[in-house]
């Protein structure tokens, strides 16, 4: 088994009408035995910018830790919010850095940039190379059946309300189908006036 | 073959089906499907042409255990939680109902109790088509036992037959945990049987990747005078712990109830329910 899918994950990002969201599951398991059902996979790292970290737990944290360093340190020297493209740059550098020994990663960044109100949404592999969508990007140990469920059920301009019911269904269809991630999840819809955060009942097995 | 050969009588059936079946198979052209094969049971599987075909098998359609099967094209059904005990008021059997190949659900509805006549219950753990190919199978002896007989075969004689055909395709991959429930001339009886073999009588077991979990609450709540009310909720409970905590398991709880009158089918509930209503009663037990 690949060290990728040692602790189980499903995320999903996807765009709608100025708004972009972001859902993960909350299982955190070694194989087959779930340790815990409130792990935390996606991380806000600014007010519109939200990351998700699907792959090993371990490095999950270790690399979060590394961009809320970087994070910081951007504010402190240019006195402003990093926009999501310069975020995705950052985060593919990183990854390539260890490109001998990566972080057991994979990314998909969502966010609205704060100055144009422009919806974002990458994703990438272990090693940094980044993937551009209009639609929607997924990563964990169940991207055949997210892409499956996005596939079906996206459809273009959607407002807040369609995302959040859209994202929701797509995940927890999804987890449904796979034995390594699931046990309830968290939908974040980002819109240039808020972010809201939605916990989500799902199977418990 | 010659018609002097001596007629071994099969069986002490009445009507004699066994012996007359052996002379039909003893005069009948060798190369036609014999009685056996016509009747459903296979006299012999095809196997591959090979030097040695268990050691072929084993290495090319391993699956019992473990992650055997990881690099191959050929997966199985492995992921399971299955339970028996016995008590005070019979057997109870208790299985979840998800089925895997590798991470992906390909089931959550499946029956992982075979009903193999209204006195003997078999789970299924381990490879599916092997569970439910040599429970159907021992099914089928088992009947002709009865009519050759004339009384039901007991539940030890029945899990031998079972373990004897496992023993003999030792080495060929065969994929089978299964636990054998019944009620026969002796009261309630339970029997572990497996594919290298084993063959263990007991008053409790529990087969599968949830097992350990099951055992968990197994071990904690049981006693030999459970009334029947109490052994059905450890054996609901005892598969929710293990559906919640092993991701290989869980779905539906099928929970049946062996009796002197036979087997009775108690329920079938969603392991997801199940989370809510003992997270209401953990909620409720706090708050008094």
């Amino acid at each position: 088994m690949s060290i990728l899918e040692y602790n189980g994950a499903a995320i999903i990002a996807m765009q709608g009408d100025g708004c972009v969201g972001i859902a993960a599951d909350r299982r955190l398991g070694a194989q087959l035995a779930t340790i815990a059902t409130d792990f935390t996979k996606v991380f806000r790292m600014s007010p519109k910018l939200y990351v998700g970290l699907g792959g090993l737990a371990t490095d999950v944290q270790t690399l979060h830790q590394l961009l809320e360093f970087r994070m910081n340190l951007y504010r402190l020297k240019e006195d402003r919010e990093m926009t999501p493209k310069v975020f995705s740059h950052l985060l593919g550098q990183l990854l390539y850095e260890k490109r001998f020994g990566p972080y057991f990663v994979e990314p998909i960044v969502a966010g609205l940039d704060e100055k144009t109100g422009e919806p974002f949404l990458s994703g990438m592999d272990l090693i940094g190379a980044p993937v551009h969508t209009k639609d929607f990007v997924v990563t964990g140990t169940c991207t055949g059946n997210m892409y499956g469920m996005c596939e079906a059920l996206f459809k273009p301009n959607m407002n807040p309300d369609e995302l959040f019911e859209t994202l929701g269904q797509a995940l927890l269809s999804s987890v449904d189908r796979d034995a390594l991630s699931g046990w309830g999840g968290i939908v974040h819809i980002i819109t240039k006036d808020a972010v809201i955060t939605k916990e989500l009942k799902g199977r418990m097995d | 073959m010659t018609d002097f050969a001596p007629i071994v009588p099969v069986g002490n059936d009445i009507l004699d089906i066994g012996s007359r079946k052996a002379r039909r198979q003893r005069n009948a052209d060798p190369m036609a499907p014999s009685a056996a094969m016509l009747m459903g049971a296979p006299a012999q599987f095809d196997v591959p042409n090979v030097s040695n075909p268990a050691y072929y098998c084993r290495n090319n359609f391993a699956s019992v255990c473990g992650t055997g099967d990881e690099n191959q094209d050929v997966k199985f059904m492995k992921g399971t939680t299955t339970l028996a005990f016995k008590f005070q008021g019979g057997v109870i059997v208790s299985v979840d109902s998800r089925s895997t190949m590798g991470a992906y659900i390909s089931s959550g509805t499946v029956k992982k109790v075979i009903e193999i006549n209204p006195f003997l219950l078999g789970t299924m753990a381990g490879g599916a088509a092997d569970c439910s190919f040599w429970e159907r199978n021992l099914g089928m002896e088992c009947r002709l036992y009865q009519l050759r007989n004339g009384r039901r075969i007991s539940v030890a004689s029945a899990s031998k037959l079972l373990a004897n055909v496992m023993r003999s395709y030792r080495g060929y991959g065969l994929s089978m945990g299964t636990m054998i429930a019944g009620w026969d001339e002796k009261g309630p009886q339970l029997y572990y049987v497996d594919d290298d073999g084993t063959r263990l009588k007991g008053k409790m077991f529990s087969v599968g990747s949830g097992s350990t979990y099951a055992y968990g609450v197994l071990d904690n709540y049981y006693r030999e005078d459970l009334t029947v009310e109490e052994a059905i909720d450890l054996g609901k409970r005892a598969i929710y712990h293990a559906a919640h905590r092993d991701a290989a398991s869980g779905g539906i709880n099928n929970l049946y109830h062996m009796t002197k009158d036979g087997f009775v089918k108690i329920h079938s509930i969603d392991v997801n329910d199940m989370h809510y209503e003992f997270a209401e009663e953990r909620a409720n037990a706090m708050s008094s």
